[in-house]
């Protein structure tokens, strides 16, 4: 019992943090903290299906967009509210994860890297071909007036900061449950080996799709949610690099660690916000880091921390 | 390569911040205002910062440099004039990396960690696109030098402005009867597959058909693409115009190969010059542009009827005459662009005087005595030519060029009048609260 | 355009893109079978040999052929010392894990992009062709007056377009005997099936990957130095050959070198065909959306063995 009572007491505790630092932090850092806990989510939804299933997806840029485009064109051309545009959002994404799922669980390893990468590959260009709609990459604006949420103002710093906080602190506790429970024992046991894991019985096909849907729909999750509070929506959100990053995040702060996500989206915006003030050639600084931080730091930063100070880390 | 981005950028940054550091602390030194006022004398003495979102990375990145470089000139030639209000001007510089999101984060960045008082100078239309929700929360004067239909569609905000480059909209309109009168009624257009292509399809068609021509094929290029051969041969053989205006660095390879198709016998070709911003008309390769036609937003090459204006605007950014860097003639810059950014800082610093602004409490009254502009001659402030800002719309239209490629460089054949690029206003943000 | 002289356009310039893609991705399969890594750094060497390309032509000055021929030579085998010293300094350390060596080459990545941004520039900047002359070519067709030719109206190739597939199928054939006839490449493929063994034997396998790296990344920058005359060197131009020769190689089937070479051919030419019938954004979604069902119901790649 002393093992889970100190993981949820770490969570709390982050979570706790999170609200203080709204209160503590200088306005420009609260506006950076609400988005890097947008992202975080988005982080969050790769690495139950990269660090805890071992699928190693390069195409996660199109659930996001799923659910961002979900959102943003249910706004704009129904004007549906923000509470069912969400909805839709998560159908879109959940439904577009069920059909790659079907399709591209059918393949491993790299395989699946590349199908995945394709996908989403095809899914940009789909956004670009139907630009009557969507704009293509210059993208759409959603009004201030179209971003309210009951009536509450998302919009102002303190609405944004615990909109995002709400969902972030939904999905990060969420997650470090779902792990927990046999479901996400079972996502372990196919990652560390799925053989073994198809004796002893399980449907590990099975498994490994609802381990998609759900990955795909907390991807699609922030993806509305970067719509709602930033109030635009863009194709090069549907792009390669944006299936590129949360990967670099989950690698970062440590894949298969529950505060990995986290951790990875903010060390990774201070690095660049911090760099940048110095330089004009941060992504040098960035690069150098990458290379130092993987020799040194193997299993991303909340990795390094199970090893030499909390073992117990989920 | 004796320039690097990186020694240039740096100068850039560093050296206006010092530069105006030293001034500012000579202005106090020297007691340019009365001593007596103690603490609110220094507080007015304290610089106009202005936040410039650049492309210093990513596609957008030659755009930058030659952005950066103009601002830097616009704002010297502002503070050797005693700057804004009796205030120095002083250019934070961030980069955007071309890209929406991050384009977002360093507005938030100029508004709440620079204190800047306005922000200024993105082109890209997705980067302007993916701030300006941003600028309008963080009530944050947002001034673009983008030439996108976005301001005047109406789909941004009373605190995003575009007074000192005309839209894509404008540009497109005022080319059609050049195009019908002389070069052919039967169009075909190639261009990229995304908004901004996709703005000059619409756009010119229903202009081409107003002058009694018609687009007879519309070929639309995914953006990933870096060859163009294949497509060519959807164009019809009836066609007398081609119409490009593909951008990024596959351009060169498109004109390239365009030449290879047809040879010698080619139909009249249109272009935009954004295709071939910063790139020598004379590279090797584009030999088949010869005789070809571009829309250019201020010409390249020095013409023979000069203005003043255009001579000192000329001077001070450092291009020669043939519109590449006094220092490297093979760097050409961006010239038919980048004015919009020396444009856009002298209508800041009028706004800023006639609203008599002390700081950001008075940005509303920035906003509103810009959009009380209208008409604005043509001299050293607006070297381009005339404008006529729309202050509704928030966009302002200038006169446009046309130039054909006439032994390696580009002469002026057609002048296009502001009228000529006029249309019916889309938006009122007058209206909008702040 | 008829249907006939359209599609034969189509499918020479399909030849061009293949011809390049499969140096390209020869490179990336190397590496991936030898290795087993996947190295997101590939297309920036491949930008890096266009790169060095630009910067020995303008330096040599002199007629076209010279710079081209000094570039072919010094670049890759620059790009090829540097992807080395990566893999020393580097990927060495960090033993090859799959996961540590996608953060650093996305590292490396970084590093290479920013630093030629800040060297070369961000313009795009042609180098000349030493020769290229514009080809019109011929069509037969049966008409009412029997077997005629005639000449359409755009259906060329320019005649360094068809040295660049020339080029092309000559480096394939000395890879080939290289990796086939001679001792380096017989060490490659025994440290490429068992590299424990192959170590037992004595063979320096720290020095083998290093070649290999190193080979993997001139083969790229050689297929740029090539492409550089028909497109122009950029910095972020390293973004498409990478994604395309990754889908090559894991199409072709993981460590078949001649899978690779079918499936680049497949996906170079599948590019240019498919757009002959279909609006050209159309016509990619739909080239990339079959690729990707090949893998679906052929997960080992076309000709890869099924335990992957």
């Amino acid at each position: 019992m002393t093992r889970f009572s100190k993981a949820d007491a770490l969570h709390l505790g982050i979570l706790a943090m999170l609200v203080i630092a709204f209160f503590v932090l200088p306005t420009y850092h609260v506006g950076a903290v609400s988005r890097i806990m947008v992202l975080a989510v988005y982080a969050i939804g790769l690495n139950l299906l990269f660090g805890y299933t071992g699928l190693l997806s390069l195409g996660h840029a199109m659930f996001f967009a799923a659910g961002m485009y979900g959102f943003g064109l249910a706004i704009k051309f129904m004007a549906a509210p923000v509470l069912l545009a969400f909805v839709l959002a998560l159908i879109a994404a959940a439904a577009l994860s069920l059909v790659v799922g079907l399709l591209a669980l059918r393949t491993a390893g790299v395989a699946f890297m590349i199908v995945t990468l394709m996908f989403a590959q095809t899914a940009y260009l789909v956004v670009l071909y139907f630009g009557e709609f969507t704009r293509g990459d210059e993208g759409f604006v959603l009004q201030q007036a179209e971003r309210l949420l009951l009536g509450f103002d998302v919009t102002s710093e303190t609405g944004r900061y615990f909109v995002a906080f709400s969902v972030f602190a939904i999905c990060f506790l969420g997650f470090a449950r779902l792990v927990q429970t046999p479901f996400g024992k079972r996502l372990i046991a196919i990652r560390e080996n799925e053989e073994r894991a198809r004796m002893l019985g399980y449907d590990v096909g099975r498994y490994k799709l609802l381990a998609l849907i759900v990955s795909g729909t907390i991807s699609g999750c922030a993806g509305a949610l970067y719509a709602l509070l930033f109030g635009y929506v863009g194709a090069t959100f549907a792009s390669v690099q944006y299936s590129i990053l949360p990967l670099l995040w989950v690698l970062l702060g440590g894949a298969g660690t529950t505060i990995g996500p986290l951790i990875g989206v903010m060390f990774m915006f201070y690095l660049i916000d911090a760099s940048s003030a110095y330089t004009n050639s941060y992504m040098l600084i960035a690069g150098l880091v990458l290379v130092l931080l993987t020799m040194f730091a193997p299993k991303g930063i909340a990795g390094i921390l199970r090893l030499r100070v909390m073992p117990w880390l989920p | 390569m004796p320039k690097t981005e990186n020694g240039k950028t740096q100068i850039s940054r560093r050296g206006a911040l010092l530069g105006l550091g030293a001034s500012a602390g000579a202005m106090a030194a020297t007691g340019v205002l009365p001593g007596s006022l103690g603490f609110a004398q220094a507080q007015s003495s304290a610089p106009i910062r202005i936040g410039f979102q650049k492309h210093a990375t990513g596609i957008g990145a030659a755009y930058g440099r030659w952005y950066d470089a103009t601002t830097t000139a616009a704002v010297k030639r502002i503070n050797d004039a005693g700057g804004i209000n009796g205030r120095p001007v002083e250019v934070i510089t961030e980069d955007d990396g071309t890209d929406p999101s991050r384009g977002a984060e360093v507005l938030e960045k100029f508004a709440n960690q620079h204190e800047c008082d306005v922000a200024f100078g993105t082109l890209f239309s997705h980067v302007v696109i993916g701030s300006a929700p941003r600028a309008g929360e963080l009530k944050l004067p947002y001034f673009v030098v983008s030439e996108g239909h976005h301001v005047a569609s109406g789909m941004l905000n009373r605190y995003t402005l575009q007074p000192g480059i005309t839209d894509v909209k404008s540009q497109v309109i005022s080319m059609a009867p050049f195009v019908a009168d002389n070069l052919g009624k039967k169009v075909t257009m190639i261009f990229p597959d995304f908004a901004f292509g996709h703005d000059h399809r619409d756009f010119f068609s229903e202009a081409i058909e107003a002058q009694g021509g018609e687009v007879v094929a519309k070929i639309a290029i995914p953006p990933t693409e870096t060859t163009f051969t294949r497509y060519f041969p959807s164009i019809p053989r009836e066609t007398e115009v081609i119409y490009h205006v593909m951008v990024g660095p596959a351009v060169l390879t498109f004109v390239k190969e365009l030449g290879e198709f047809f040879g010698p016998n080619r139909p009249e070709l249109f272009g935009f010059i954004d295709s071939l911003e910063a790139v020598d008309i004379n590279s090797t390769g584009l030999e088949f542009l010869d005789g070809t036609y571009f829309w250019e937003g201020m010409p390249r090459y020095a013409q023979a009827n000069q203005t003043d204006a255009e001579k000192a605007y000329r001077a001070a950014v450092g291009v020669d005459d043939n519109g590449a860097s006094l220092d490297d003639p093979a760097d050409v810059a961006t010239y038919a662009h980048m004015f919009g950014c020396w444009e856009t800082l002298n209508i800041i610093k009028r706004g800023m005087e006639s609203a008599d602004y002390q700081g950001p409490q008075d940005r509303t009254k920035l906003i509103e005595a810009v959009e009380a502009m209208s008409d604005m001659p043509e001299s050293e402030d607006h070297p381009q030519g005339a404008k006529r800002f729309n202050g509704k719309t928030h966009q302002t239209f200038g006169s446009q060029y046309i130039s054909k490629v006439t032994d390696g460089k580009l002469v002026v054949e057609h002048v296009a009048s502001i009228e000529d690029g006029l249309y019916e206003d889309e938006v009122d943000y007058t209206t909008q609260a702040f | 355009m008829d249907f006939g002289p359209h599609l034969m356009l189509a499918t020479l310039e399909g030849a061009v893109i293949a011809a390049i893609l499969v140096l390209t991705a020869m490179g990336l399969s190397i590496v991936f079978g030898v290795m087993r890594v996947v190295n997101v750094a590939h297309g920036e060497f491949y930008m890096l040999g266009a790169v060095l390309a630009w910067f020995v032509t303008s330096f040599l000055g002199g007629h076209p052929a010279i710079g081209f021929v000094a570039a072919i030579l010094i670049a890759p085998l620059l790009v090829g010392l540097i992807a080395a010293a990566a893999d020393q300094l580097v990927l060495k350390h960090i033993d090859y894990d799959p996961d540590r060596t996608i953060v650093g080459t996305i590292g490396i990545l970084f590093i290479i992009q920013q630093t030629t941004l800040m060297t070369f520039g961000p313009e795009a900047r042609p180098v000349a062709a030493p020769f290229n002359q514009r080809l019109a070519l011929p069509w037969f067709e049966f008409t009412d007056n029997g077997f005629e030719m005639f000449w359409p109206w755009g259906l060329s190739i320019t005649s360094y377009k068809l040295f660049v597939i020339a080029a092309a199928l000559t480096v394939l054939v000395a890879l080939w005997l290289f990796l086939t006839r001679t001792r380096i490449g017989l060490i490659m493929r025994a440290t490429q099936q068992d590299s424990e063994t192959a170590q037992a034997f004595g063979v320096p396998v720290g020095l083998v990957y290093s070649c290999v790296f190193g080979l993997g990344a001139a083969l790229a920058a050689l297929g740029a130095v090539l492409v550089v005359p028909i497109q122009q060197a950029h910095y972020l131009m390293g973004a498409d050959p990478l994604l395309l020769s990754f889908i090559v190689v894991i199409i072709g089937g993981l460590g078949s070198l001649p899978g690779t070479v079918i499936a680049a051919i497949l996906i170079g030419m599948s590019d240019g065909i498919i757009s002959v019938f279909f609006s050209p954004t159309l016509a990619k979604i739909i080239a990339t959306f079959l690729v990707a069902m090949v893998l679906v119901f052929r997960p080992q790649g076309l000709l890869g063995r099924t335990s992957t």
